[in-house]
């Protein structure tokens, strides 16, 4: 179901009146109302509890659900996650927290050898669902430790689901759908979409979100705009950029399509090769790391299933293979934008 | 082990230079950051974490070292590289993204490299203890002279690799000193909050090393305390764990408005402040007189507005910069 389809199959409300959210407090939302319903949800990490979460979803649910339920942990990740494990695997339903992506790197061992990995040599047996929540991206000069996205390192390693929303709708939908799975879920979120009183938030993130559950299902891309020359594949940020760019390039009687992934693992491979099929043309932006990434994935999905879809060699336009650097000129050089989405769509033309 | 009166005035000379220099960072990271504030903006853009309140630890460890002893250090760094002769104007020109800077502004504020005096601070909390376990093995290994500290938060020194670095330490009994600095926060989380033991010394045992706690935040004390540390691993003894009590004046970054603190410890910070304590002090011992106090102060701030004045004028890198340095 897409972002339209899903507002449009929506139960409809009484005099609903439009509300839109930040990502942050869509987030927050879904996760008050999963522990209302099941007393097995509950939350872990670092200033999550009186502070709210430096990515500010998880204010007011320490005060609502106590400290019994949203625990602050020591710097501890490594204990931590891999007691979100344990503890998904006797019934619980963590949703553990850890601020930056770039921080997995001292606690990995419990995400993909044991989280990703529980229900496979287990035969199924030993469950691990649990959410694990983190921001990703730069832009906003953080430097080489707190800019990253790794999208394509958590990706490529199975067992474990990966997705981001790109807007407030889909995070609240998504998260639900997280919380309610019986696998891991690493659940992203981008930096310039949450909506920080600290940093810029792109307003496209910011969007109606009803006030009941409802759920947006995991592993399904979204057509977030429909084009007919050429298809661009993104998610979180990067879809604000396509959009933009898609924008500029109908001015020029470019018609462009906008491919949202939403998810990385599972990956929607009908929906893109779908648009591409129709459009003929692709180009994949990527804020991560260029080589050996998302990008790469999906150019390879395309030709692999029929590479006589392409009137033209895709592109794609990711970061290059460099650590993020910190001083403005040279990370904005690096970072994918609209006017490089919109030459790459003119050089097809 | 007591300080010498030159000794002692180094220490309030870098105290007040670093105080100041955090001052004109602050004044310089909200240029461009208001009424809106926006990490993202302004000539100083992306986390900074100030050092205030806590310089007593970083000069009373400093007056100990040279620049062959190696030292990663957390975060928090600032007052910590100055104390251990990081290049002032280098490192300012690096905070604001200078091609001049440190690392020739690939690195900012959080990473303060400088191989001249063997100093670097890093952005993922714990990851500096195995770093200064291996000099210190390397010193050792190759019958050098130099000794290596590791300084981390209270809330730092409930990571894993801690545990594991000291152990690594004590038992190829390696010339390293670990300096927990304890200024009760991590973050938003209070140490009881997140440690099981009140003092930290006492997990010194669980390596077998000494460990001792300083309470005061008085540089005198701790400079007492780093002393013993130091002379036994240059004697070759081994390592020694110290935790400092210390204070954060400041939030956790700037922007924070610290709303997890109780108010009487906020409305305390003046009170906590060490650099009035330590000037009366000096003071009162004659070490130095009101004047020369001034005098001092006014020569740490000129040393501090010469290197923004630097730094300010440097040139940023270009965008190509991006590319270089990625392999050596
Ligand atoms: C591995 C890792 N986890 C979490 C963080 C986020 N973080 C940055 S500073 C900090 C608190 C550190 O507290 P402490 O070690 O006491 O040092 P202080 O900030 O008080 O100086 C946290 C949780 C991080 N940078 N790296």
């Amino acid at each position: 179901m897409s972002f339209v389809e899903a507002i449009a199959a929506k139960p409809v409300q009484k005099n609903r009146n439009e509300r839109k959210l930040t990502i942050a407090k869509a987030l927050n939302e879904a996760i008050a109302q999963e522990m209302r319903r099941d007393k097995n949800v509950f939350l872990m990490g670092e200033d999550i509890g009186i502070l709210g979460a430096v990515w500010g979803y998880t204010g007011g649910l320490l005060a609502e659900f106590g400290e019994e339920r949203v625990r602050d942990t020591p710097i501890s990740e490594t204990a931590f996650i891999g007691a979100a494990v344990g503890a998904a695997n006797l019934g619980m339903r963590p949703i553990v927290e850890l601020m930056f992506v770039d921080f997995y790197g001292v606690c990995m061992d419990a995400i993909y050898n044991l989280a990703a990995k529980s229900s496979y040599h287990s035969a199924g047996t030993f469950k691990a669902p649990m959410v694990l929540t983190t921001a990703v991206g730069g832009g906003y000069s953080d430097s080489t430790q707190h800019s990253q996205c790794l999208y394509a390192t958590f990706a490529h390693l199975p067992g474990m689901k990966v997705v981001m929303p790109s807007n407030a709708y889909d995070a609240k939908g998504m998260m639900t759908s997280a919380i309610r799975d019986d696998n891991p879920v690493v659940f992203m979120m981008h930096k310039n979409l949450q909506g920080m009183g600290f940093l810029g938030t792109i307003q496209g993130a910011i969007v109606d979100v009803p006030e009941d559950s409802y759920t947006v299902p995991l592993g399904k891309a979204n057509v977030a705009r429909d084009g007919k020359d050429v298809t661009i594949v993104g998610l979180g940020m990067t879809v604000h950029q396509g959009l933009e760019a898609a924008k500029a390039l109908e001015k020029e009687g470019v018609s462009a399509e906008v491919v949202d992934l939403r998810s990385l693992a599972p990956l929607d491979r009908d929906t893109i090769c779908r648009s591409v099929q129709k459009t003929g043309r692709l180009i994949v932006v990527d804020d991560d790391y260029l080589s050996y990434g998302v990008t790469a994935e999906i150019i390879a999905t395309v030709t692999e299933r029929d590479i006589q879809a392409l009137k033209c060699s895709p592109k794609r336009i990711a970061f290059p293979d460099i650590p993020v650097p910190f001083a403005r000129p040279m990370e904005q050089h690096c970072l994918p934008n609209i006017q490089k989405i919109v030459a790459a769509a003119r050089s097809m033309m | 082990m007591q300080p010498t009166s030159k000794q002692r005035l180094w220490m309030y000379e870098t105290m007040v230079k670093s105080r100041y220099n955090e001052a004109r960072l602050s004044a310089t990271y909200m240029e461009g950051k208001s009424p809106l504030f926006n990490m993202a903006n302004g000539p100083l853009p992306g986390e900074m974490h100030l050092s205030d309140g806590q310089e007593p630890c970083a000069v009373g460890l400093g007056a100990h070292l040279t620049k062959d002893d190696y030292f990663a250090c957390h975060h928090r760094s600032h007052a910590q590289a100055l104390a251990k002769g990081v290049d002032l104007k280098r490192m300012t020109a690096e905070i604001l993204g200078r091609k001049a800077g440190l690392s020739e502004g690939r690195a900012g504020h959080i990473h303060i490299f400088d191989y001249e005096v063997l100093f670097w601070s890093s952005g993922i909390i714990g990851q500096n203890m195995g770093p200064a376990v291996g000099a210190a093995l390397a010193r050792k290994m190759r019958g050098e002279a130099g000794i290596a500290i590791a300084c981390i938060g209270e809330g730092g020194a409930n990571q894993g690799g801690f545990h594991e670095a000291m152990n690594l330490a004590a038992v190829w009994k390696l010339p390293f000193i670990c300096v927990i600095e304890d200024n009760q926060w991590a973050v938003s989380v209070p140490k009881a909050k997140s440690t099981a033991i009140a003092s930290n010394a006492d997990r010194a045992a669980a390596y077998g090393m000494p460990g001792e706690r300083v309470a005061s935040n008085d540089p005198d004390d701790i400079f007492a305390a780093v002393g013993r540390a130091v002379a036994r691993a240059r004697a070759g003894e081994g390592p020694s764990l110290l935790e400092l009590q210390t204070v954060r004046l400041q939030g956790h970054f700037m922007g924070d408005p610290e709303v997890y603190r109780p108010k009487a410890e906020i409305a305390a910070k003046p009170e906590m402040d060490p650099i009035p304590h330590y000037r009366r002090k000096l003071i009162a011992a004659g070490v130095m007189t009101e004047i020369e106090a001034e005098s001092i102060v006014a020569r740490a701030h000129a040393e501090v507005d010469e290197a923004f004045a630097f730094a300010r004028s440097a040139a940023e890198p270009v965008p190509e910069d991006a590319f270089d340095k990625v392999f050596v």
